[in-house]
């Protein structure tokens, strides 16, 4: 059970990721880039959780913290850059 | 038992996760993208802390899957409200299927009266 589902997670984060990508390309406006970004910034989150249980390396989640509090900051810097009129 | 727990709670975490990314890839506008993203992503993000802390049940394991959680619940909302406040301001288009924009309506009231713009 534990296998298979470790199994799927992460399948299923990695199609996510890949489906956020493609909306990180296509746009069409900066805002929507933004969105896109954050999103793919929760989703390795994740990724690094499921991985550092189901091999019981939990110094991984380290990089996880690390990944939460850098996502975060980029999203503030863009947002203060789009108000400040760039919404290409 | 736990495993088998951890294992429902992975794939509920990543069918959540996994819907949060086709409602940014599907949605019509910034607004309703950011809606799908932020609520179903940080369900998931729970789901799959929550199950492993499960498998992981040292103290420190434990106390860095808390602080992650702690830290997305808290910054999450806040991101997502900037991004929007950013995009409303900087004149992104709304769906043309939208059927309320209360700010417009405040500002163009506002107007009429003839008060000088707010915020």
């Amino acid at each position: 059970m534990l296998e298979f589902g470790t199994q799927f997670a992460l399948v299923m984060l990695a199609a996510a990721v890949l489906v956020a990508v493609v909306r990180l390309v296509r746009g069409p406006t900066l805002p929507d880039r933004v969105v896109a970004q954050d999103l793919i910034g929760i989703l390795v989150v994740g990724l690094i959780v499921v991985l550092a249980a189901s091999t019981g390396v939990h110094a991984t989640l380290d990089a996880a913290i690390v990944i939460a509090l850098i996502a975060f900051v980029a999203t503030i810097a863009y947002a203060t850059y789009v108000e400040k009129g760039h919404p290409e | 038992m736990t495993e088998v727990a951890t294992g429902i709670l992975w794939m509920v975490g990543s069918s959540f996760a996994f819907l949060a990314a086709l409602g940014v890839l599907r949605m019509p506008d910034v607004f309703t993208r950011m809606q799908a993203s932020t609520k179903a992503s940080t369900l998931g993000l729970a789901c799959f802390l929550i199950g492993a802390g499960l498998q992981l049940a040292d103290l420190g394991s434990i106390i860095r899957l808390l602080s992650i959680g702690a830290f997305t619940l808290v910054t999450t909302p806040v991101s997502a409200h900037l991004i929007a406040r950013a995009a409303y301001r900087a004149d992104i288009p709304l769906w043309d299927g939208t059927v309320l924009d209360e700010r417009r309506e405040a500002l163009e009231r506002a107007q009429a009266n003839g008060q000088p713009e707010v915020g």
